[in-house]
C-alpha cells in the first residue's frame, strides 16, 4: 500500500511543479477564463436576459453566470493539456518509465489523473480569487462547497482526456481532436447561455446540450457554489467518468498494439 | 521448477504486426553474470523484443520468464527485477538529477532513506555524485546516458535491458558506457544489450544474432568470430548490413 502513495504522491508533485514552473501556460490558463469574463460577458451582457433559474434565487449578472462554466473551461482546457502531454511523453519516450513500473497500470494512469485534477483546482480557485478581486463573488460557503464538485468534474474532463491520448497515435493528430472536443463540449453546453434559452432558438441544439457531460459538470459547479447538490449532473458525470476511465484503461493495455510500433 | 530456469527465458516467442512477422520463434535463455549483445540490423526485430520485454507489447505466442517470473501470469513481478534503458531519452530535462533518480524510485513504490542511500551509491558508482543537484538539461549526452543506467540499477534488478545505448555519443563515452556494463555482468548481474555497433562485444561475451525476427545463432563471440574478425562472421549471416560497424576489437585467433 505504501509504494502506491508514493507513486501517487511523485506524480501529483512532478506534475504540479511542472505546472508552476511553465509561466507561459499558468498565465495562459487565468488569462483564457479573465477575458471571457472581463470581456466578453460585459458586451453580452446587454444581450442576454437572464430569467430566476436555480439554483438562482434571485436576478444575477451575466458575469455571475458565466463564472461555473468558465471553471468548467479552464478543467476542460486542463484535461485537454494533460491529455497532449501523455501523447507528447508516449511520442518522447518518457511514457515509458510509467508503463514499465511494476506497479499497476491502471494505477499509475488513475494517478495521472489524479495530479491533472489537482492542477485543475489550483487554476480554478486562483480565478475565482481573481473574479472576486474584480467584484464577482458566490456566497462564502460556496467556495468551500465547490471544491467536492471540481474533483468530481476535473476527474471526468481528465478521464476523457486520458481516453483520447490513449487513441491518438501521433501528436500531429492533436490539433484537430482540440477542435473537435474542446469546442463543440463549451459552445454546447449550459456553460455560456442557459439550456431554456437555447431551447428558443432550436430544440435540437438544447437536446445535444441536455446530454453534453460537460453541461452536467458546469451544473454540478454552478449549484455547488450556491450549496447545493446537482444529483443529475452527479450521475451522469459519474458514469461518464467511468466509461472514459475503463475505456481509458483498455486504450493503455499493452495486450493490445494502441502502442506505436517500435523501429528497428 | 524455478530453480531450474535460467533468468532469462524467452521460449518459442513470436509477434506479428498484421501480416507481417516481426520476431518469429524466437527462443533466447541466458543466465547470471553474463553480458549478451543482441546483433541485427535495423529492422532485425530488436525493439519488438525489448518491446515484449518490458511488456510495452504482450507476447500472443511463446513465453518470457523473467527470474523466475512468468510475464504472462506474473508481470509485475517480472518488471520489478528488470532495469532498462531506452533507446530514446526518458529524462525530464528541467527536473535536477536527484529528482529525476528518486521519481523513478517512487515508480518503483521505493521512498525513505534507503532511496537516497541507492541514489548516493549509483551517482558514485558512475562519478556522479556532485551532479546531483544540477538540472538534466545541464549534462552532456554522456552524461545523461550514464545517469539513465544510474535509474535503472536503483532498485536493485537482476537483469539489465539495454537498447542501443550508446547511440549519438562520442567515443569516450561510448567506451566508459560499454566498460562500465561489462564490469556489472562481472559483478554478477545479466546484461542484456541491444547493438549495431561490434566494436561493443568483447570475445567473451554472448551474442545473439537477430535477423528479419529470427536468431541465426547463439554463442561466445570468440566463437563467433572463429579466426576472422566478428564483422565478417555477422556479414556471412545476414549478408551485408547497412549501418552495421565494423571493428577491429574481436578478432580471435
Amino acid at each position: 500500500m505504501k509504494g502506491y502513495l508514493v507513486s501517487l504522491r511523485a506524480i501529483v508533485t512532478r506534475e504540479a511543479w511542472r505546472f508552476l514552473n511553465q509561466r507561459s501556460r499558468f498565465f495562459a490558463a487565468l488569462v483564457r477564463p479573465m477575458v471571457w469574463l472581463v470581456v466578453f460577458a460585459a458586451g453580452f451582457r446587454a444581450a442576454l436576459g437572464l430569467s430566476i433559474i436555480p439554483p438562482y434565487q434571485t436576478y444575477i449578472t451575466y458575469e455571475v453566470y458565466i463564472v461555473p462554466g468558465l471553471c468548467g473551461m479552464i478543467q476542460l482546457f486542463n484535461a485537454m493539456q494533460s491529455s497532449l502531454s501523455l501523447v507528447y511523453d508516449r511520442e518522447m519516450g518518457s511514457m515509458r518509465l510509467l508503463l514499465t513500473s511494476p506497479l499497476p497500470r491502471g494505477w499509475l494512469l488513475f494517478c495521472k489523473l489524479l495530479a491533472g485534477t489537482a492542477v485543475s483546482l489550483l487554476q480554478v480557485y486562483v480565478f475565482l480569487l481573481l473574479a472576486a478581486v474584480f467584484g464577482i463573488r458566490m456566497p462564502a460557503f460556496g467556495y468551500l462547497y465547490a471544491f467536492p464538485a471540481l474533483v468530481i468534474s476535473g476527474l471526468m474532463l481528465g478521464a476523457l482526456g486520458l481516453l483520447i491520448s490513449s487513441t491518438i497515435r501521433q501528436l500531429e493528430n492533436f490539433a484537430g481532436v482540440m477542435n473537435f472536443v474542446i469546442f463543440p463540449m463549451f459552445f454546447l453546453s449550459s456553460a455560456l447561455y442557459p439550456l431554456w434559452k437555447m431551447q428558443e432558438s432550436s430544440a435540437l441544439l438544447r437536446d445535444i446540450c441536455a446530454v453534453n457531460p460537460f453541461t452536467h459538470a458546469v451544473e454540478l459547479i454552478r449549484f455547488a457554489l450556491y450549496g447545493q447538490l446537482n444529483a443529475v449532473a452527479l450521475l451522469w458525470i459519474v458514469s461518464t467518468f467511468l466509461v472514459c476511465l475503463l475505456g481509458a484503461f483498455w486504450g493503455y493495455d499493452p495486450a493490445r498494439t494502441m502502442m506505436r510500433r517500435p523501429g528497428g | 521448477m524455478r530453480a531450474l530456469m535460467n533468468v532469462f527465458s524467452v521460449r518459442d516467442v513470436s509477434y506479428n504486426y498484421g501480416s507481417k512477422a516481426a520476431l518469429d520463434d524466437v527462443t533466447i535463455e541466458l543466465d547470471t553474470g553474463r553480458f549478451c549483445a543482441l546483433l541485427g540490423p535495423n529492422g532485425a526485430g530488436k525493439s519488438t523484443l525489448f518491446a515484449l520485454l518490458t511488456r510495452l507489447l504482450v507476447a500472443r505466442q511463446g513465453s518470457i520468464h523473467i527470474a523466475g517470473h512468468d510475464f504472462a501470469r506474473e508481470p509485475r513481478k517480472a518488471l520489478a527485477r528488470l532495469g532498462v534503458v531506452f533507446q530514446q531519452p526518458t529524462l525530464d530535462l528541467d527536473m535536477s538529477v536527484s529528482w529525476n533518480l528518486s521519481y523513478f524510485a517512487a515508480l518503483q513504490g521505493l521512498s525513505g532513506g534507503v532511496v537516497s542511500q541507492r541514489i548516493d551509491a549509483v551517482l558514485d558508482r558512475l562519478d556522479m555524485r556532485e551532479r546531483a543537484g544540477e538540472k538534466v538539461r545541464e549534462l552532456n549526452g554522456g552524461h545523461r546516458r550514464r545517469m539513465e543506467i544510474a535509474r535503472a540499477l536503483i532498485h536493485e534488478p537482476d537483469i539489465l535491458l539495454l537498447d542501443e545505448p550508446t547511440v549519438g555519443l562520442d567515443a569516450a563515452s561510448r567506451s566508459a558506457i560499454t566498460d562500465y556494463a561489462h564490469d556489472l555482468a562481472e559483478s554478477g548481474m545479466l546484461i542484456f544489450w541491444a547493438t549495431h555497433l561490434v566494436d561493443e562485444i568483447r570475445p567473451a561475451d554472448d551474442v545473439v544474432v537477430l535477423h528479419k525476427g529470427k536468431v541465426l545463432t547463439h554463442e561466445r563471440a570468440a566463437h563467433l568470430a572463429g579466426s576472422g574478425q566478428l564483422i565478417d562472421a555477422f556479414t556471412r549471416l545476414t549478408g551485408p548490413a547497412p549501418g552495421l560497424v565494423p571493428n577491429h576489437a574481436v578478432t580471435v585467433s
